[in-house]
């Protein structure tokens, strides 16, 4: 993935300091709050989300289980109707196919549509080495870029931003990229959105690249589609001549059919509207109307390691709405950054340790960044189980064992720091092999227990820090079941 | 070995221990939300339009160039994008220069016309949804982005359904579409919505009864 976050700290040390920062917790919270109770309502609105819900879900899992078909089918019929398909393993060579076509084409910028995959591999500052600009055009992610800051939500990568950030970014930043911000700029809304398009208007009126991703890909017709707001997406993918738009495998939908399904959920999931403002969907290339030429780029990344996993493959349904952002309460305490990937939040949590693996630091912490409360699962719209496949994640990452890295079936070793942990487990699986031994040990707790302390001593006190120690019992349990015949002896 | 074989046997040794799963997915949801005379679906598309802020108007056949005419004037346009298949006496009574929508013209030519003129392909009640596909009376997907000003005329009750599954069944996938709900807006500053960004920031819509009927409303 994208080198944008190598050497981040562990999850813990990074939510630390994002959880002293009052005003990023401030605008975290106001704006998942907003977003939360639109979605409600806007949900509430259809009487069948249930069964929405549950053919989502269906579709994605018919299309990953059948992957290699519909993907030699989406290459069949883009090709049919005027595009060419080329596959890229990893960020590097899909980096590489972008550049390539980009320097044929003789040009030296490119206007982008707000895009996960390519920020996933990076790919503007791989761009940027060879000498070509991207421009980013969704506003998010223009307070990013102009901010030279990371993003940290998947559907508005600015939500660490208020309003008088943004003005002071767009004031300072805007001149160096181009047409500076209109004079005595303020931070209102409508103002700084209408700073936006002035600003990105000339860049839009000239460009001859567009460089875009896809939220869908129709296996059956080669349709791709766009679901967008300001309509820079729009202007990306119909102003230029070229169009190059890259794509990870899993984003296919075998049927035009099957859009209804998603055209319904995703809106309403991440916008909280009917509808979003705009939906773009094109089949290769049309005469006269729009690029002439068209590429797409299928990226793997990472993704069939994780389609190898019984049990995590279920995050490769995910339509990146982000609604499970919004819900989650270490989200809106610990903000984007902390996830050190440009998945963030629950769905990051669980896709980031796969599509990366698990061995660098952040990564092995990732799977932990939860409470495990499910507000996740609950209102995401393909119903993908996130704390099944984090609890499925923490077991890799403390016993180690087979898992499928880069293609290749790998054997992992257990993660260093869980040694503790794995020392209790073991002891606690002996204990209860162990009936004689367990009832010795049960006593003797139960005889010890005024010795008892409060807290937690070594790795342990940063648990008993905030939480009392359960008090051990008088008796055991077992014991007490024997005297009294389970209760009936008491009442003689 | 090519990243599309490398990619397909990854994929293929991925699936291995996969169930078959043949059947095809059930589609246990509703068709359309709620029963509604023909009457009552287009109350709720002219509702949910101008709940994403766009601006509604109804009239009958007879009376559109007149309000096209009116709704041009009253924005001050200058000049009007035509598609090469827009009925004629649609604007024969606008004072705008009509600019034609031709291959040759650049974006920034574009960029000085003030308002665009089209028809559209189908409406979506439930969603407040207009979708043009490139048909003559729409033109080429640029006319309805760069001007500021969008006037899409719709005939009810024809063009209209009540749903995204009604919808996608009218449309055809190999032509260039473009779903429009509301002008462009944005979510991005605090996840609040704010109208008017990149495409253009007023949207009328014209609901254009086929038989005679009533006085304009707006």
């Amino acid at each position: 993935m994208s080198g944008t976050f190598v050497g981040m700290p562990a999850f813990p040390a990074a939510a630390r300091e994002a959880v002293g920062d009052a005003t990023l917790r401030g605008n975290l919270r106001h704006a998942t709050h907003t977003i939360r109770d639109k979605r409600a309502r806007a949900v509430a609105e259809l009487d069948d989300w249930a069964a929405l819900r549950e053919a989502g879900r269906r579709i994605k899992d018919h299309t990953l289980r059948h992957l290699d078909r519909y993907l030699v089918q989406l290459e069949e019929s883009v090709t049919a109707a005027g595009g060419t398909v080329h596959w890229a393993a990893d960020a590097d060579e899909a980096n590489e196919i972008v550049a390539r076509l980009v320097e044929e084409t003789g040009e030296r910028e490119v206007v982008k549509v707000k895009s996960m995959a390519t920020q996933e591999i990076g790919l503007n500052e791989a761009l940027e080495a060879r000498g070509i600009h991207a421009y980013e055009t969704d506003l998010a992610e223009l307070i990013v870029q102009l901010g030279k800051d990371r993003p940290s939500h998947i559907l508005v990568p600015a939500i660490h931003r208020n309003r008088g950030e943004i003005r002071d970014i767009f004031r300072s930043e805007m001149g160096a990229w181009g047409r500076p911000a209109p004079e005595g700029l303020t931070d209102t809304p409508a103002e700084l959105a209408e700073a936006a398009r002035l600003h990105l208007r000339e860049k839009f009126l000239r460009a001859r690249v567009g460089v875009s991703g896809a939220n869908f890909m129709v296996a059956e017709t080669g349709t791709l589609v766009v679901v967008e707001s300001e309509g820079n997406g729009r202007m990306c993918l119909t102003l230029p001549e070229t169009l190059i738009s890259v794509v990870g495998i899993e984003k296919i939908v075998p049927s035009w059919r099957d859009l209804e399904v998603f055209l319904q959920t995703l809106p309403r999931s991440s916008t909280a509207e009917r509808m979003n403002p705009y939906t773009s969907m094109w089949t290769g290339t049309t005469d006269e109307d729009g690029p002439r030429t068209f590429h797409l780029v299928l990226l793997d990344n990472g993704r069939t390691d994780t389609l190898a996993d019984e049990v995590g493959r279920q995050a490769l349904r995910c339509i990146r709405c982000s609604a499970c952002l919004n819900v989650c309460p270490v989200y809106e305490r610990a903000g984007g950054h902390a996830y050190g990937s440009v998945y963030p939040g629950p769905i990051g949590a669980i896709l980031s340790p796969q599509l990366r693996g698990t061995g660098s630091e952040i990564d092995a912490s990732l799977p932990y960044a939860s409470s495990l409360c499910g507000a996740c699962y609950e209102v995401c719209p393909v119903a993908i189980d996130i704390p099944e496949v984090l609890v499925h994640l923490r077991e890799r990452v403390v016993q180690g064992g087979p898992a499928v890295r880069e293609g290749n079936r790998v054997v992992l070793k257990p993660a260093k720091g869980h040694a503790a942990e794995r020392a209790a487990m073991r002891a606690a699986g002996w204990a209860f092999d162990r009936p004689g031994a367990l009832r010795a040990g049960q006593r003797l707790a139960s005889r010890s227990r005024r010795l008892h302390p409060r807290t937690l001593p070594g790795p342990g006190r940063a648990w008993s820090g905030s939480r009392e120690l359960p008090a051990v019992p008088a008796e055991p349990f077992r014991d007490w079941w024997q005297r009294t015949h389970g209760g009936k002896g008491e009442a003689e | 070995m090519s990243s599309r074989e490398r990619i397909l046997g990854r994929v293929r040794r991925a699936l291995g221990d996969a169930p078959a799963d043949e059947a095809p997915v059930a589609r246990d949801y509703l068709r359309e939300h709620g029963q509604r005379s023909t009457a009552r679906t287009v109350e709720l598309l002219a509702g949910n339009l101008a709940d994403y802020r766009a601006v509604v108007h109804r009239c009958a056949d007879g009376e559109l160039p007149a309000l096209l005419a009116r709704l041009l004037s009253a924005r001050g346009a200058r000049s009007v994008v035509v598609p090469p298949g827009l009925p004629a006496q649609w604007l024969a009574a606008a004072d705008a220069a009509l600019v034609p929508d031709r291959a040759e013209s650049t974006p920034h030519e574009l960029d000085e016309v003030s308002s665009v003129v089209t028809g559209c392909a189908v409406a979506v009640a439930e969603t407040g949804t207009i979708v043009l596909d490139g048909s003559p009376d729409q033109g080429r997907r640029r006319i309805t982005l760069v001007p500021d000003h969008h006037i899409c005329v719709v005939r009810v009750p024809d063009q209209v359904v009540s749903s995204v599954p009604q919808a996608l069944e009218r449309l055809d996938p190999a032509r260039p579409l473009t779903w429009i709900s509301g002008p462009s807006a944005t979510s991005d500053i605090e996840l609040d919505r704010v109208e008017g960004v990149h495409g253009p920031r007023t949207l009328e819509v014209v609901l254009v009864q086929a038989q005679p009927s009533g006085n304009v409303t707006s």
